[in-house]
């Protein structure tokens, strides 16, 4: 079977500094990551592949040092790994973007046979919007199985998956046909070290680059800021919250009497919740 | 029973291994180099001095993409007590020049630049991969590593140690021995950042100009060491380093050392207002010439800091690291084209061109120092304090005539040291530098 | 290079015509999340801050009821209508009886070409985020997730304030030329409005001619949450969470029972799922759940950014740690520093004793 795994290079949100005058990012020495969501679809990609055979394609879009990223996936196992890169891509918001790698999934169809199967992240960590999955099965047809769980029985003779998705208030057990985009939940599995041979593998293979000729894209006005129907007008410090804990005074208290203090100071914040508290303790 | 065998196989990816797998693959050779890091540079200390020689004999066009920060047209010595420092300053248009003999880094960025450019060179480059030992045959001659991924043994013609400061693969197979106290430096490093033009108003820069400052005196509490302080782009250096063994004897941590120079009020106000990020602490092989370890043997060589290839005097360490690789992988290559294997007694022609190189001469020329510092505190406690003194008399326009000044800073010095301990201090340094 | 967020903005300020097809859009509309018999209350929450923008816009606010049963849309019509709602949509068709992407997008979408609203939006829950991405595709319009803020500028723009790098940053995004203009938001972000059950409005009914057999994804079964063990953190009310800070395994049975004691859940910072002392469900944080609880203690936790984010929705934080500089007491509200294995049993008694006397007496 052919998977596809969409991945993204997003800059390290622990270590983003914000420009105190001007309010950008400041980018300088801020290392970048795969979007830690998408490794998680990663690693569900391997297991699925080893488990039914196949290769997996990795594709990100992004500046060519974006490289990193894909090369990191080989490491980890990845059979394949294709680079969409070019300006006209810069600005785009989650419609351009859903575009763009759905051009490419359909040029990787083209090359290496079509996928049964794309995955993305839940969501980026620095976009945060868990649009793009949505946004490629929507443009490619595929059927769309979101926060999925865990993949359960597959029959590639049928054309059939099915998953559990995480839903409201509980898990979704569904059904339906290949080709899909799955979108998987965080937390599902850690990402595996590669074997040796792998990195080796990977640390020699080239990783096909596309610009946006190469991968199909003719209509280039579906591309970058001019496809992108959002625009950010203004980007901004959240205010921190103005005081910081009020902390309680351990000076001459007993520990019994902090508690004492602290459930009162709870009880006082959150006017109801005792109620609340008594009643849960009641049934029990 | 392995994967396959290469020409050579390099541990580490700071200066030192990524001059030596590139020299190598530049010549053609099928390299290896393994990185215990997340990338090249995610382990090592941020921001630093890069002296572009080393560099240029490797890599003409470096500055063509090379990820550099500012280029140094300032140098600052400061001799520091508790509330002043005396200094020397020296600035000049002439090292806006064409192509600047010093720049500062952020190591993280120029080593991840530096190995990209390995690979692009031709050498398999594998991060997150860390040796765990060397493979040697019955004859104890080195053949191969073993990493931490599932996987078998590498095989190689030869292995460069570029393992950096601690070595541990190479302490293991016992090539050198366990670092003593007396010969590292423990630095402590911050990234101050703060916007462009802060740092371009509070230094007086243009540009990518840039300033160095290097300060030693009572911020280090009587103890071998120097604080340095050096612009980057958006953010500022800082550190300070001291002997190990000095913060072990007088029981001080090089983090409150930091934080007390941070606090001087030479310095505070360089950095107000910055943001701090990475703290990072790394050893400094800073025993000179002295602690320098056996260089090569059967299959093996050992290249930069694992080497101890560090100028203490001159904080010069990755330009060494720079040579000492480049050297190194020269040795092999020039091996390689005669096909004589990579035996001990071949490899022996690396030190011989390292002693031929600046690395050995330098290393040679103060050989004394780390000695002459360790038996003599009072230079770095006792002189900056005259020093200050003295400028306080000499500046202040208080109604004393200036003979008088003169001879009170003279009465200073004389009973500070005395004109024998005075003699013998200058005797001293003046040996010492030879 | 994707996301919302192309901070810098060389089009900021830029603002074509609107085609004039897209200027008979009008109105507020908010998404009505029902599942098995309940109303998801961010939809309420919604329904509050539509009617703001509404007013704003002097057009009318409408509920979109999407469901299986008539009887059942009817009723989410009529709590539409309670906390503001002037007109609900409806269609009740039995392949919506339960959530599928595919036909739910086939039914908003048509309902969005049928009567034109200008802003469209939805609960930031996974059943919005699914339905919400695919609509927008579908209509090839922008989206913009996780708002934060909602307001109407000079110009009668959808201005949507959301975090953006992982939180250190918001941005104000706006959909320029296309319409309508989507938006969702998170529970617990925008208060509940006052119901009036007095007040009435319009129902407008809408058939969607879509069949079973038509729709390739199936529903095999629904495990709700309350039969299972897994970990209910986004929607407790009550959240106690350890960190490194506890220093064993052994030891996070203090936050366990605090919280049994409390009726909580309980959860902790990603270094223990990577040591194994709690199952990856119970992680908090940006790579873990975002909970919104209405108190959330966090015992021996640092207070990274990451795990920041997941928290900083909770009405009151508690926070106990040994180090009064750690960031933590940067945006707790209350906090004491102690040592949290100490701390936490004598804090469990208190309360145990306190809910167990007042019932006596009570
Ligand atoms: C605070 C400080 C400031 C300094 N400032 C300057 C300066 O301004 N200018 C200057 O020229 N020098 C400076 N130096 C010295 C300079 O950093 C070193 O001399 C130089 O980095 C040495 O290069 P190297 O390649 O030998 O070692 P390193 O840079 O330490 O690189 C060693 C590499 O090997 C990897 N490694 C180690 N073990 C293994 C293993 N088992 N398997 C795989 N990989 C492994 C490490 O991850 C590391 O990347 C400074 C040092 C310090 C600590
Ligand atoms: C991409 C990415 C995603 C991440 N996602 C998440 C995430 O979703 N969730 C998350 O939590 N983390 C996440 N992290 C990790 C995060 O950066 C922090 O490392 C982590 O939250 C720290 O966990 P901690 O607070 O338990 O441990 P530490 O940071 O080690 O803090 C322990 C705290 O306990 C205090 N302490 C010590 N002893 C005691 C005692 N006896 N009593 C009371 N207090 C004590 C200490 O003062 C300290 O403040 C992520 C990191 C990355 C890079």
């Amino acid at each position: 079977m052919h998977i596809v795994v969409c991945i993204k290079q997003v800059p390290d949100s622990a270590q983003i500094r914000v420009h105190p005058v001007h309010n950008t990012i400041m980018r300088q020495g801020v290392p970048t990551i795969i979007n830690p969501y998408d490794l998680f679809a990663l690693e569900e990609a391997l297991r699925l592949r080893d488990r039914l055979g196949g290769a997996v394609t990795v594709l990100t879009m992004g500046p060519p040092m974006a490289e990193d990223s894909l090369r990191k996936a080989l490491t980890f196992g990845a059979d394949r790994a294709v680079l969409l890169t070019d300006r006209f891509f810069a600005g785009s918001d989650t419609l351009a973007t859903s575009y763009a790698l759905s051009m490419a999934i359909q040029k990787i169809g083209e090359s290496w046979g079509t996928p049964d199967v794309v995955f993305t992240g839940k969501q980026t960590i620095d976009g945060d919007t868990a649009q793009v999955g949505p946004g490629i099965a929507r443009r490619l047809g595929l059927n769309q199985l979101t926060y999925v769980s865990a993949i359960g029985a597959v029959d590639l003779a049928a054309r059939t998956i099915e998953v559990s998705r995480r839903a409201e208030g509980g898990v979704q057990e569904l059904a339906t046909r290949l080709p899909a985009l799955i979108t998987v939940l965080e937390g599902t599995s850690e990402i595996r070290r590669g074997r040796l041979a792998d990195a080796l593998r990977a640390a020699r293979a080239e990783v096909t680059v596309w610009n946006a000729a190469q991968a199909g894209i003719t209509e280039m006005t579906k591309c970058g800021l001019r496809g992108s129907p959002t625009v950010v007008k203004n980007v901004f410090a959240p205010k921190g919250r103005a005081t910081k804990a009020s902390l309680l005074d351990t000076r001459e208290k007993t520990p019994g009497e902090l508690a004492e203090a602290m459930m009162a100071r709870i009880f006082d914040a959150l006017p109801g919740i005792e109620g609340d508290l008594l009643a849960h303790a009641a049934q029990y | 029973m392995s994967l396959e065998v290469f020409d050579a196989i390099v541990i580490g990816a700071g200066p030192a291994g990524n001059a030596a797998a590139y020299t190598l693959a530049k010549s053609g050779l099928k390299v290896l180099q393994l990185e215990r890091g997340e990338y090249a540079g995610s382990k090592n200390v941020q921001g630093a001095i890069l002296y572009a020689d080393a560099l240029e004999k490797l890599m003409p066009d470096f500055r063509e993409d090379a990820p550099l920060e500012r280029h140094i047209v300032e140098q600052r010595m400061w001799m520091m007590d508790d509330n002043s420092h005396t200094g020397m300053h020296y600035r000049s248009d002439s090292f806006n020049e064409e192509k600047p003999n010093r720049y500062t880094i952020i190591r993280s960025q120029f080593d991840r630049w530096f190995n990209r450019r390995v690979r692009e060179a031709g050498a398999v480059v594998l991060c997150e991969t860390t040796v765990t030992e060397l493979l040697k045959d019955t004859n104890g001659r080195v053949i191969g590593v073993k990493t931490d991924r599932h996987g078998d043994a590498i095989l190689a013609d030869v292995v460069i140690l570029a393992e950096g400061v601690n070595g541990l693969v190479g302490q293991r197979a016992g090539l050198r021995q366990e670092l003593q106290p007396a010969h590292v430096a423990l630095a402590v490093k911050e990234m101050h950042f703060l916007p462009e033009e802060v740092i371009a108003a509070r230094f007086n820069l243009k540009g990518d100009e840039g300033v160095v400052i290097e300060a030693m005196g009572t911020i280090t509490k009587g103890m071998v060491g120097t604080a340095f302080l050096y612009t980057n782009r958006e953010s500022i250096s800082v550190g300070i380093g001291c002997m190990v063994q000095d913060l072990a004897e007088n029981r001080v941590s090089s983090s409150a050392l930091l934080e007390a120079f941070k606090a001087h009020p030479s310095i505070r106000s360089l950095l107000e207002g910055s943001e701090v990020r990475e703290y990072a602490a790394h050893l400094i092989p800073e025993g000179g010439y002295k602690a320098v370890p056996q260089l090569y043997g059967e299959g093996w060589l050992v290249v930069g800091d694992a080497a101890h290839f560090v100028n203490a005097v001159h904080r010069e360490g990755s330009n060494l690291a720079m040579t000492s690789g480049r050297i190194a992988a020269e040795t092999v290559v020039w091996l390689k084209r005669r096909r004589e294997a990579c035996s001990a007694e071949n490899l022996a022609e690396y030190r011989r061109r390292l002693e031929a190189s600046f690395v050995m001469k330098d290393l040679k020329k103060y050989r004394g120092i780390p000695a002459l510092l360790h038996r003599n505190k009072h230079f770095l406690d006792l002189y900056p304090r005259i020093a200050s003194r003295a400028a306080q008399i000499w500046l202040r326009v208080d109604g004393v005539d200036k003979r008088s000044k003169e001879g009170e800073i003279v009465r200073d010095l004389r009973a500070a040291r005395g004109w024998r301990g005075l003699v013998g201090d200058a005797f001293k340094v003046a040996r010492a530098w030879r | 290079m994707s996301g919302t967020a192309h901070a810098g903005g060389s089009r900021a300020g830029m603002r074509k015509e609107l085609p004039e097809h897209f200027k008979a859009y009008r109105h507020v509309w908010v998404f009505m999340e029902y599942e098995h018999g309940a109303i998801h209350p961010v939809s309420l929450e919604l329904l509050g801050e539509g009617r703001k923008l509404a007013d704003r816009l002097g057009g009318e606010l409408a509920g979109v009821a999407l469901g299986g049963d008539h009887g059942q849309m009817i009723e989410v019509a009529n709590a539409a209508f309670a906390h503001g709602a002037d007109v609900t949509y409806i269609t009740a068709e039995p392949v919506l009886a339960h959530y599928r992407n595919e036909p739910y997008t086939r039914a908003m979408t048509e309902l969005v070409n049928t009567y034109k609203p200008e802003i469209l939006l939805l609960g930031a829950t996974v059943l919005g985020r699914d339905l919400a991405g695919s609509v927008a595709t579908t209509l090839l319009t922008g989206l913009t997730a996780d708002c934060t803020e909602l307001a109407i500028d000079a110009e009668r723009s959808l201005a949507a304030t959301r975090p953006t790098f992982g939180g250190s940053l918001l941005c104000t995004i706006h959909t320029l030329n296309v319409r309508p203009q989507m938006a969702t938001v998170r529970p617990r972000v925008m208060s509940m409005p006052k119901a009036d059950p007095q007040r009435t409005g319009r129902i407008v009914e809408h058939r969607l001619d879509l069949r079973e057999e038509d729709i390739v994804t199936k529903v095999l079964r629904f495990l709700p949450d309350r039969d299972s063990n897994k970990a209910q953190l986004a929607y407790a009310d009550i959240v106690v969470a350890g960190g490194l800070g506890l220093r064993s395994a052994e030891n996070f049975q203090l936050v366990r029972n605090l919280a049994e004691v409390l009726g909580g859940e309980w959860g902790g910072s990603r270094p223990l799922v990577q040591k194994g002392w709690i199952t990856a469900d119970r992680q908090i944080g940006q790579t873990g759940r975002t909970i919104r609880p209405r108190l959330y203690i966090a015992a021996g936790i640092s207070g990274a950014i990451q795990h920041r984010v997941g928290v900083e929705g909770a009405d009151l934080i508690v926070a106990i740690n040994t180090d009064p500089t750690a960031p933590i007491f940067d945006f707790a509200h209350l906090g004491i520093v102690a040592d949290a294995t100490e701390f936490l049993p004598i804090l469990t008694d208190t309360f145990r004793k306190r809910l167990s006397v007042n019932r006596l007496a009570g």
